[in-house]
């Protein structure tokens, strides 16, 4: 259950443009008939997706309406899950892996690295407007660790100087190379490998 | 060491490529039809005879479990669900499958689908994969297109339509009744048990919830057949399993490796050892965040499987090996631990949504050396009330790591916390008192 802040400043009036429109008809069309209901996390990611990756409070309206659902309904789903965003965040959305397993590969140094480079604190949006942070629990890619997400991308193995360089890239608005920062392959063992040889060799 | 043709996952780093044409030559979707056409019981009785159990934590018997499914189609449809939703700390081995092994995962769920009588399969992903949903998308896609999965799925006669369904950063949707509940449009709060979803799941029907390594390693139980699976591992714990080695270890890695290897063998022949050799161990989380951690005397000799770690109080949950060693605070990591629990408590139970916010502030204090002697009885206390009363395990994953953290590091958190406590006189205090009562002043009117 994550604390969510609600932002103070909400536009009017939200509707799904075409192309969010296409997009939530095909998902709508996933689920059984009279399970509409479904597809509100979907429909959620849609509006986040149009709305410059955060969820103003006349989208959850809009999407009740759209789902025929109640609206307390929708605002629950949407301040439940962490993903959905209920305030303004930056272009580059900065997520920072920082449970035990990435803690003890050093985390909390790109934390430090965030907080000088970007905001002194989480969810605060950066002076120039494009970036935020926000330290996450486990994103899953722990043999990789420490590691970030930037938006949809993971960043990994990282070290203070690289996550420096990719903290610099984001804020002047260009999107780094996603995937390992140690020139390893995937999840192998670096120079490390003994299974699966001959299919590596071939 | 096991033999690189017993391997499953032979694509595990992607050297291969995980297009369809790729997996195809590494033998996904070749005899599909003839699998299916030999009939549900004997599927349902081979996966019992290989003894395949689920690899989603719980290692419940996969066979047992699509045998609950009734036979039937009645009035209410069937479905499956796969649980992609893999957020444990120290797991990361679905997300290789879901990007280098797709078709191995889909052919599973047609095999899965057809045993159960279910036409429609929804893969519960967790919302930060949102690449590897993308290749998965397009291994769904390309398998529409060669008529693999979709109406009369490879020839079968079985439709099957396969979808994803993302998640959005709720740990708690992995237990499966909160996953069925996400899927329907929910906040992802589990439901009592039972019924179990086998009978009343997903809206209400019989549905089947499986761990994607389970499902994907289905088809290659069938063409090689049971015997050759219930010949690896140990008996009960028989087979391959990836292990994920992360933390303080050289090279850390997925590989996958027969069940019941020595936990020593893993770390020093695939992970490269420990970072300052293994005399710098400290200790090991054996089964992802959730499981009690092992100190150095029983990592040395323990064997990874599920019934030799029950043993040892502990257990094989995803097999996300976490190693710490001696240059780590060790309190500090598991008031990282508990501070997860405490942020993904979905807040339906009271003992859970509290008791992880109390463990969590006691260990963070703990760490700092603020606590008393005393609060080293009451921390036990605290996880043994949340322990056994909850809807779902999560009550127990919370504790489990804080009771393993004091079964084997007492004595240091005591060294560190030395302090009286701070009512001394009135003894018949129960350890769960208002907490008005700790603060200093009432403590002094009390003495």
């Amino acid at each position: 259950m994550s604390l969510k802040k609600i932002s103070k400043d909400q536009p009017e009036k939200f509707e799904f443009n075409q192309q969010s429109l296409e997009a939530a008809k095909k998902i709508l069309s996933n689920y059984p008939k009279g399970k509409e209901k479904s597809a509100v996390m979907a429909l959620l990611y849609i509006a986040q997706r149009q709305n410059n990756n955060w969820i103003p409070l006349s989208a959850i309206k809009y999407i009740a309406k759209f789902l025929n659902m109640p609206y307390i309904n929708v605002y629950e789903v949407a301040s439940f899950y962490s993903m959905y965003n209920l305030s303004p965040v930056g272009n580059f959305h900065v997520q920072i892996c920082t449970t035990t397993p990435c803690m003890i590969r050093g985390a909390y140094k790109i934390v430090d690295v965030c907080k000088k480079k970007i905001s002194e604190k989480e969810n605060v949006v950066s002076e120039n407007g494009n970036c935020s942070w926000t330290e996450v629990e486990c994103l899953g890619a722990c043999i990789n660790a420490p590691m970030m997400q930037i938006n949809n991308d993971y960043y990994e193995d990282l070290d203070i100087k690289q996550s420096e360089k990719i903290i610099d890239d984001v804020l002047m608005g260009k999107k780094p190379k996603p995937g390992s920062y140690r020139g390893r392959i995937n999840s192998e063992p670096e120079n490390n490998r003994k299974t699966l040889l001959d299919i590596k060799n071939a | 060491m096991l033999k690189d043709e017993d391997r499953i996952f032979k694509n595990l780093y992607n050297d291969l490529g995980a297009d369809l044409n790729s997996s195809k030559k590494r033998g996904d979707w070749t005899n599909t039809k003839e699998l299916c056409e030999k009939g549900r019981d004997w599927i349902i009785d081979e996966v019992k005879k290989s003894e395949l159990r689920g690899r989603g934590g719980a290692g419940f018997p996969t066979g047992l479990k699509w045998s609950f499914a009734p036979k039937e189609v009645g009035s209410r449809p069937h479905y499956l669900v796969i649980n992609a939703d893999e957020s444990e700390p120290g797991t990361c081995k679905d997300r290789d499958i879901l990007r280098f092994e797709p078709h191995k995962l889909l052919e599973g769920c047609l095999i899965a689908a057809y045993t159960v009588n279910s036409h429609k399969c929804y893969i519960y992903l967790r919302g930060e994969y949102y690449n590897e949903g993308v290749r998965l998308q397009k291994a769904i896609d390309e398998a529409y297109r060669d008529n693999l999965i979709g109406k009369n799925a490879s020839g079968t006669g079985w439709d099957l339509d396969v979808y994803i369904h993302y998640g959005a950063g709720a740990y708690i949707c992995g237990e499966e009744t909160a996953m069925l509940e996400s899927i329907e449009g929910n906040k992802g709060q589990p439901r009592l048990k039972p019924p179990f979803p086998a009978l009343v799941g997903l809206y209400g029907c019989p549905t089947i919830v499986n761990n994607v390594e389970t499902v994907s390693v289905v088809p290659t139980i069938l063409r090689k057949g049971s015997k050759w699976f219930a010949s690896l591992g140990k008996p009960k714990n028989t087979g391959t399993k990836i292990f994920c080695i992360s933390g303080n270890v050289n090279k850390p890695c997925n590989v996958e490796e027969e069940m019941g290897i020595p936990l020593k063998d893993l770390i020093d022949t695939h992970a490269g050892g420990v970072v300052g050799g293994w005399e710098n161990l400290q200790a090991v989380i054996p089964g992802g965040s959730s499981m009690p951690l092992l100190n150095k005397e029983i990592s040395e000799k323990i064997t990874m499987d599920f019934d030799s770690l029950v043993e040892n109080k502990s257990g094989l949950g995803t097999a996300g090996i976490v190693v710490i060693n001696k240059d780590q605070d060790i309190i500090k990591c598991f008031a990282r631990i508990a501070r997860f629990y405490k942020h993904e408590s979905c807040g339906q139970c009271t003992p859970c949504r509290e008791g992880s916010g109390w463990m969590w502030r006691i260990l963070e204090r703990m760490a700092k050396g603020e606590a008393s002697r005393e609060e080293v009885e009451m921390l036990f206390d605290v996880t043994k009330q949340i322990e056994g009363h909850t809807i779902c395990a999560f009550g127990e994953g919370s504790a489990w790591p804080v009771q393993g953290l004091l079964r084997n590091f007492k004595k240091e958190i005591i060294k560190r916390n030395n302090f009286d406590p701070l009512i001394k006189s009135n003894k018949d205090i129960p350890y769960l008192v208002d907490q008005h009562l700790l603060e200093k002043d009432n403590a002094q009117n009390k003495s």
